[in-house]
């Protein structure tokens, strides 16, 4: 089954029907008046995000107590409700990027049993991110559990971030999409991710838990492979597509 | 090819089964397929949708034949699933409602055609230039907060122009409802086109609803809350249109003969083998509810279904760019509006409809907003912008 992109009858573009598209085209120069401005959209869209409400809120701990009691007595302002936001931000993400790994790993194995590439892709690679993906969210789970904060409460960061990846998701689960769609969609992921945990890395410092900013620098190392690998195969895949279809 | 209603027995019920697989069928592609493949699939779910609701309504007041009704209901649910699923996850909600409003266009104006009575032609003209402005407005959000082109679903056999406007589209209730054929004399095709056009504009009220709350933008929230208040509009307009005298089990048979219809012109027109394949193993079905609603029918009124259905199905929907007839109509009939069931002129809407639009748009126009100044371009608005400034 041919399952990589290829010429074909695709019907979007007003190549397709140059009689239909001409037609198209001068009616609606013809027919449209040319009354009102663009900016009035912008307008409405202006005062929506000024009157809007948040999204919700950071949960209140449950047990405010030990580290997150202390933390919250040392620093003033929002800088622990923020580091409690992007916790649970990233516990999120990883939680479903295990997932999306899982998914990949059978688009993976799939593509290799029919040949989609001309190479095998490295399961074992993938099956070691996912491995680390998991440990990252139970790292986290521990963390928030430390802090006194529930680790199955969804944070406002954590709903924005899924919001933001359901979309890439959305490619890694289609039975269509081919090895290399869904790995520059696995890339964007990787990418957030690969800068979200610098950035959890600099609260924790900022924090003063060095124990977790040790952690989390870990972390971040195992994720830098995961981009540096998934850039590079992913490369490799559309550039090793494209040299098999001029041959 | 002509079928012959009664002739045609189709596929017996006790013999339409599906697997769960089959429930899921591989989609269309969104890109290759020819729209109209989409606008039958969009559609037929509409078709099965609205047979779906009226069995349930008949079942609800009609104790002795809540059995036949609950049989023939399961399947034309599974049958509505196999068709919704054909539409690809890679199609965005705004890009569905395009494919929702060209079905709204092409098939009004190829009903509006084959209309014989000229009343009703006139209700789906009337209609017709109001979902072609929803075209308009759907694609200049597309265009401006998407930033994608709405003739990639299109595929330039639709029209992005301005119809009615949508802000003035809005009437007060009494001025929705029209006169309802005569079930003694209208033709049949007429009490089909009615199931059809009133069945399409039903799904495309509930899939608004449905799916405008999940979009982010606030004028596009906004703008699917305005257009969803014109399509219930409109199922009380095409609601009107059909005679409330008719019988229970009249109504059923002329449902089970309109998806028939709109089966056999789905089949006798799609391009795609594999979809067409659908239509035919439906069509069979429907012949097969018909004839099972047909015994019922006989023996509940003792009639004969021959006074209420044709013989023949009659000629199929035509499944063809209607820019024409759209462009005609729209030239001579923008400016009328709707005074109880009559159509007038602008200048002598009733007070009560101008009234009710000047509150509903008192506090600002969504649809006005989202198009200011909006005129289709191949490839958005954007490219005619940076070819000038280049």
């Amino acid at each position: 089954m041919e399952k990589s992109a290829k010429l074909g009858t695709n019907k979007t573009g007003v190549d397709t029907s140059p009689i239909h598209s001409k037609e198209m085209a001068s009616g609606a120069k013809q027919y449209t008046p040319a009354t009102g401005r663009e900016q009035d959209l912008n307008a409405m869209r202006r005062a929506a995000i000024e009157d809007a409400e948040r999204l919700g809120s950071v949960p209140i701990p449950g047990t405010a107590k030990g580290m997150l009691k202390s933390m919250m007595e040392k620093f003033t302002g929002n800088q622990p409700a923020i580091f409690v936001n992007k916790l649970g931000e990233r516990l999120a993400f990883e939680r479903a990027g295990t997932r999306v790994y899982e998914a990949m790993i059978l688009k993976a194995e799939v593509a290799n049993a029919q040949g989609e590439l001309p190479f095998q892709i490295p399961i074992d690679r993938l099956q070691h991110f996912h491995r680390e993906e998991g440990e990252h969210f139970q790292l986290l789970i521990d963390c928030m559990e430390k802090l006194g904060v529930d680790p199955t409460a969804q944070t406002p960061d954590a709903d924005v971030s899924a919001l933001a990846g359901s979309g890439m998701m959305k490619v890694i689960s289609d039975p269509r999409t081919t090895f290399p769609q869904c790995m520059e969609a696995m890339l964007g992921l990787e990418l957030t991710d690969n800068a979200a945990w610098e950035l959890l890395v600099t609260l924790a410092e900022d924090l003063g838990q060095d124990d977790m900013a040790r952690q989390f620098k870990k972390a971040l190392s195992e994720e830098e492979t995961h981009v540096r690998e998934i850039r590079e195969w992913y490369e490799k895949c559309v550039r090793s597509q494209a040299s098999g279809a001029t041959h | 090819m002509s079928i012959k209603l009664f002739d045609s027995k189709g596929i017996p019920l006790e013999k339409q089964k599906f697997s769960l697989k089959e429930l899921t069928p591989e989609p269309i592609s969104k890109l290759d397929d020819d729209a109209y493949t989409r606008v039958r699939v969009i559609l037929m779910n509409g078709i099965e949708q609205q047979a779906n609701r009226f069995q349930h309504m008949a079942a609800q007041f009609n104790k002795d034949l809540r059995e036949p009704l609950a049989r023939i209901r399961r399947t034309e649910h599974h049958q509505q699933t196999m068709v919704n699923w054909l539409l690809g996850a890679d199609h965005s909600p705004l890009e569905t409602t395009i494919g929702y409003e060209q079905v709204a266009i092409e098939v009004t104006a190829a009903i509006a055609q084959q209309e014989p009575d000229p009343y009703l032609s006139q209700v789906y003209r009337f209609g017709l230039l109001e979902d072609f402005d929803h075209m308009y407005r759907y694609s200049a959000l597309m265009d401006r907060v998407e930033g994608k082109d709405a003739n990639n679903i299109l595929q330039s056999y639709t029209d992005v122009i301005p119809g009615r406007p949508t802000s003035e589209e809005h009437r007060h209730p009494e001025d929705d409802l029209r006169d309802h054929y005569d079930r003694k004399a209208a033709a049949p095709i007429s009490k089909m086109n009615a199931l059809t056009i009133m069945s399409g504009e039903y799904q495309t009220r509930d899939y608004y609803m449905n799916i405008g709350p999940t979009f982010t933008d606030p004028v596009a929230r906004a703008l699917y809350a305005e257009i969803a208040s014109i399509e219930e509009q409109h199922v009380t307009q095409y609601g009107s249109i059909i005679d409330p005298d008719e019988t229970w089990m009249e109504k059923w048979l002329l449902y089970e003969a309109n998806e028939a219809y709109n089966y056999y012109s789905c089949m006798e027109s799609e391009t795609n083998p594999r979809v067409r394949a659908i239509w035919e193993r439906f069509l069979e079905y429907e012949l097969g509810h018909l004839h099972t609603v047909a015994e019922l029918f006989k023996q509940h009124e003792r009639r004969d279904p021959a006074e209420i259905l044709p013989e023949n199905l009659p000629d199929p929907i035509a499944y063809q760019s209607q820019r024409e007839f759209v462009r005609k109509t729209l030239e001579r009939e923008v400016e009328l509006r709707a005074n109880g069931p009559k159509f007038v002129d602008k200048a002598q809407e009733a007070q009560r409809s101008l009234d009710y639009r000047t509150h509903l748009n008192s506090e600002g126009s969504p649809s006005e907003t989202v198009a200011a100044g909006y005129q289709w371009q191949p490839g958005t608005e954007l490219n005619q912008r940076f070819a000038r400034a280049s």
